[in-house]
């Protein structure tokens, strides 16, 4: 028979070992993992922003890979993000699409005008309802998109250069790059 | 108990200068639809102040995503729908209520287990101890207290 | 100059406690009645080397010392002078300065009272409190200095966080770390007689006391917590099941069931092994609540500042401390017998009830509460656990601890024949049942199941247990303190019990947006807002409105909810206005500018709630009248007499 006295010592022991995890886990803490992974991208239909007539629509995205990138002018880290989406225009190893988060056209605008446009296009969802579709929740927010549709990465927070190179230029196919 | 919640700058970039507490004036048409809207609302994590139903919760995604609640409802939605409608986008972490599926079972199923353990370890002691009254000549404690 | 002077003392202490720890532990086991000797002096000298840090700290933030880190990131120069000395506590270094004071308080109330302990037993006692202080002092010097020099100073501090800007912080934490710390005694006791090898009924005497000082102040703390969100916040909640929450109601649940498996052990030589296990239990849960708080591994409101590497400090404090004294437990508990039987029904058997069931939902709230990272060590995924879980959990456990009190307490010990308190028992349950259904459908003529559970239940506790002693009064019997005190604390419980079902079913909340001269009707009171107006304080602005309160025409009250601004950190907080009337708590905050001169407005009428702090406070009262029993004095003088010192076998 087992002795029932070394339960408790036992039972710690597991703690310890979810109370280690959990700290190797910390600086991830309260990050939501995306439920959108491997499931296809959610469909929206938005004024473009700076040309409220056109409306650009996810249905033209169908057959190629792009990044969605969730900004707005007011989001402190969007800015500092800038540089990074600049770069990756430059790049062209993917198309960067705006979705332009609860902001002012005009200064959303001003702010594309200021540090540069690295979009193919942006649209522009005032009532952040695409948002919520897509399941953002602070911005800025990237999501990678394959060509049948599926979103395959999503990137929380600041799209840094490390971001970059280890989880999304992995991800997208070599002739992507050849082409563009 | 809940202090330090207007620290919330939770997630990147959204900052909340002088976040307050939530006063939600909202008034559903009916009684029994204002009480389904609050309880969900209650019932559902704000995905930014991480600390907060969405009901309290100061953040603007908080407000949208009360507004998501209270159309959905309006639209005739259930209970259901709009749960599985935040769960498809936000995952299980906006339900302050586990659901009840092979991922998070464990965490309701837990406490009955526990019941019976401690029932079966109670009804175990109790049986040894029973056994003992007849041998036991110690005096009892006289005096009424505890 | 002070500061290093604090620094400087604190390391001191470090050595002291080491001291301590080394001789009180080593002493014994090597039988060095030198060393024995020197434990008391090492207590006194870290209590006084941990008061002049502290002092040194205190003068600091009076002096608007900002060139101390500390000091300029929970300070400002407009921060008045009082909130200025709380500010001490007031984020995570300094609270841990007040964690180790308080332990070095307790320290030093176990060295007086340990002179009426066996010499050995009593420094093996201090010994172990040394452990656990020579932790906390490490901790704070190596991750956590409240002495570290800004270079160049601060022109100005950062200001004391606005929500903490309250006479809450005075009280709130001090009293509910004297809680925590409190177990650290009765975890010390534990490991002193695991040590030794050898409990009786004496060690069960010399501890209860301890273990009810602790439980009572950790009540008033929590209660005082509760009671100031409650207030503070502008929300008008009181409990949320927040991980810092449950990390302070688990040692209380664990330290409860403690307080009844020693009255056990106490009086029937019973559950050594279990009431050992539960005196360490009590403490490693408030570790593990400082472990949660400070390490940052889970979201929660108490947001101190979070740094995994505290983290990693405090669990390998947990491994040490919890981790030993659960090994010297499964070494040492096997030897602990007992000859003592009771029968099913005997009160032992409801004693036992009411442990497992306390256990049981601590363990319940445990889970909850570290769902998101066990889920995450597991890897499932995220999960997030809320009132609508706890709520019905801690149900599943606390009804059938509540239906058994009243029976538990009138049964005998030993025998299970509950003979002619059978009949009390019944009379005064119909009667609850009666006066509590009667009461609530008379009061609110629509029910709701729980509120007539909870108040019969409640209603039947009170009841019974005022039968025993009302009836020995009258027959002009002794009613010694411990009876007294345990009969206020179950009916404090069932005063919260009461007051807790009325609260969860018969509140009446509406957030509504008013213009000046606008009203509004909620629960029977009509609520008449008079606009705002601008406000100024030392350190803060902000609007203030006033609201009329009448009913039926009559008035009621005046409230004047404000919402301030704190000039240094731009936090906007609401300070709440709320009057007590007939039963109920009116409380009113003020929300957001709608625009065209209407504001949000947080109208919301909670009947009873005042009853679940005053329910804390009477708890807490009863165990400072059990604690001032006779017994316990006796007990210590017992314990002089040569009986206590026979030579030890460890």
């Amino acid at each position: 028979m087992i002795n029932r006295f070394l339960i408790p010592v036992v039972v710690f022991a597991l703690l310890v070992v979810v109370l280690a995890i959990g700290i190797k886990h910390s600086p991830e803490k309260g990050i939501i993992p995306s439920p959108l992974i491997g499931k296809p991208a959610p469909q929206f239909s938005l004024p473009s922003l700076g040309d409220p007539a056109r409306t650009v629509s996810s249905a033209t995205l169908r057959g190629r890979w792009y990044l969605l990138n969730v900004w707005g002018s007011w989001c402190g880290t969007c800015r500092e993000e800038h540089r990074m989406l600049l770069e990756v225009r430059r790049s062209g190893r993917v198309p960067l699409i705006g979705l332009d988060w609860k902001d002012d056209d005009s200064q959303a605008l001003g702010y594309l005008q200021q540090l540069g446009d690295p979009y193919e296009f942006v649209a522009a969802d005032r009532d952040g309802r695409t948002a919520i579709d897509w399941g953002v929740y602070a911005a800025p927010e990237s999501f990678l998109v394959n060509p049948a549709g599926i979103v395959v990465y999503k990137c929380m927070g600041e799209l840094t250069p490390d971001i970059w190179e280890k989880e999304i230029l992995p991800r997208l196919p070599q002739a992507q790059a050849a082409r563009s | 108990m809940r202090l330090g919640i207007a620290i919330c700058v939770a997630g990147a970039g959204l900052a909340l200068a002088g976040a307050a507490w939530a006063i939600d004036t909202t008034q559903m048409p009916t009684p029994e639809l204002q009480a389904r809207y609050e309880g969900l609302t209650h019932e559902l994590r704000c995905v930014q102040c991480q600390d907060n139903d969405i009901a309290d919760s100061p953040a603007g995604i908080a407000e949208d995503l009360r507004r998501q609640v209270r159309e959905m409802l309006l639209a005739g939605k259930s209970d259901d729908d709009v749960r599985n409608f935040m769960l498809a986008r936000y995952g299980d972490f906006v339900l302050y209520s586990p659901r009840f599926a092979p991922k998070t079972a464990w965490l309701w199923i837990a406490p009955e287990v526990l019941l019976l353990v401690g029932a079966l370890v109670a009804w175990r002691v109790v049986r040894k101890r029973s056994r003992l009254v007849s041998a036991d000549t110690e005096p009892l404690p006289e005096d009424g207290s505890p | 100059m002070l500061p290093e002077l604090g620094h400087f003392a604190l390391i001191l202490a470090l050595l002291l406690a080491a001291l301590q720890a080394f001789f009180g532990i080593a002493g014994p086991m090597f039988r060095r009645e030198r060393w024995v000797s020197a434990v008391t002096p090492a207590v006194a000298g870290q209590a006084v080397m941990v008061a002049a840090a502290m002092g040194c700290l205190i003068a600091s933030f009076v002096n608007e010392d900002f060139s101390v880190a500390y000091v300029a990131e929970n300070s400002n120069s407009a921060l008045p002078l009082f909130y200025r000395v709380a500010a001490l506590w007031g984020a995570h270094e300094g609270s841990l300065l007040l964690w180790i004071m308080l332990l070095a308080v307790w320290t030093v109330a176990v060295a007086v009272y340990a002179t009426r302990l066996p010499r050995l037993f009593a420094a093996r006692v201090l010994g172990v409190l040394g452990v656990i202080s020579f932790g906390f002092l490490l901790f704070t010097l190596a991750t956590s200095n409240p002495f570290l020099r800004l270079d160049p100073p601060a022109l100005d501090g950062r200001d004391l966080n606005p929500i903490l800007q309250d006479p809450g912080l005075a009280g709130h934490p001090p009293v509910l770390y004297t809680g925590y710390v409190g177990f650290a005694v009765a975890f010390a006791f534990a490991c002193g007689a695991m040590l030794q090898g050898r409990m009786d009924q004496n060690w069960a005497r010399w501890t209860r006391p301890w273990v009810t000082a602790a439980w009572a102040f950790l009540t008033c703390g929590i209660a005082m917590g509760s009671f100031w969100a409650y207030y503070e916040l502008g929300w008008g909640g009181f409990w949320f099941w927040d991980p810092v929450e449950c990390a302070s109601f688990m040692p209380w649940l664990v330290g409860t069931a403690l307080i009844h498996s020693l009255a056990v052990t106490d009086k029937r030589g019973l559950f050594k092994s279990w009431t050992l296990l539960l005196s360490v239990l009590a403490f490693s849960l408030s570790l593990l609540g400082t472990f949660l708080v400070r390490s940052g591994v889970l979201v929660s409101v108490h947001s101190f500042a979070a740094d995994p590497s505290r983290g990693v400090f405090i669990l390998s404090f947990l491994i040490v401390m919890i981790g030993g004294a659960l090994a010297l437990y499964a070494w040492r508990a096997p030897l602990l017998k007992s000859p003592a039987g009771f029968e099913l029904g005997a009160r032992e058997s409801f004693l036992l009830f009411n442990n497992v069931l306390l256990v049981i939902a601590a363990a319940t709230v445990l889970a909850g509460t570290l769902a998101p990272l066990i889920s995450g060590a597991l890897k499932l995924g995220t999960v997030s656990v809320g009132p609508p879980f706890f709520n019905p959990m801690f149900m599943l456990t606390m009804l059938p601890l509540l239906a058994l009190l009243s029976i538990g307490i009138h049964a005998s010990w030993k025998r299970g024949r509950l003979g002619t308190q059978q009949r009390t028992l019944l009379y005064t349950f119909v009667a609850a049942a009666v006066l509590g259904c009667g009461l609530v459908y008379g009061i609110y003529s629509h029910g709701h199941l729980l509120t007539p559970v909870g108040a019969t239940l409640g209603l039947w506790i009170i009841l019974s247990s005022l039968v025993d002693p009302v009836d020995r009064l009258r027959r002009r019997l002794s009613l010694p303190r411990a009876v007294v005190g345990m009969t206020i604390a179950h009916i404090g419980l069932a005063i919260a019990v009461i007051a807790l079902t009325t609260v969860q079913s018969f509140t009446n909340e509406r957030d509504v947006a008013m213009a000046p001269g606008g009203s509004a009707t909620v629960g029977g009171y009509q609520f008449r807002f008079d606009g705002v107006r601008p406000i100024e304080g030392p350190n803060y602005d902000g609007v203030g409105a006033t609201l009329v309160v009448t009913r039926n025409g009559s008035a009621v009250a005046v409230l004047k909810p404000q919402k301030r601004q704190y000039w240094v950190q731009h936090q906007v907080t609401t300070e709440t206005a709320i009057h007590y009337s007939r039963g109920n708590n009116i409380l009113v905050a003020l929300g957001d500018d709608l625009g065209a001169s209407r504001w949000s407005v947080r109208i919301q009428i909670r009947p009873l709630v005042s009853f679940i702090w005053i329910a804390a406070v009477i708890m807490a009262l009863g165990g400072a009248l059990a604690l001032s029993d006779r017994r316990y004095r006796l007990a210590r003088e017992a314990a002089t007499a040569p009986a206590g010192t026979a030579p030890e076998h460890a």
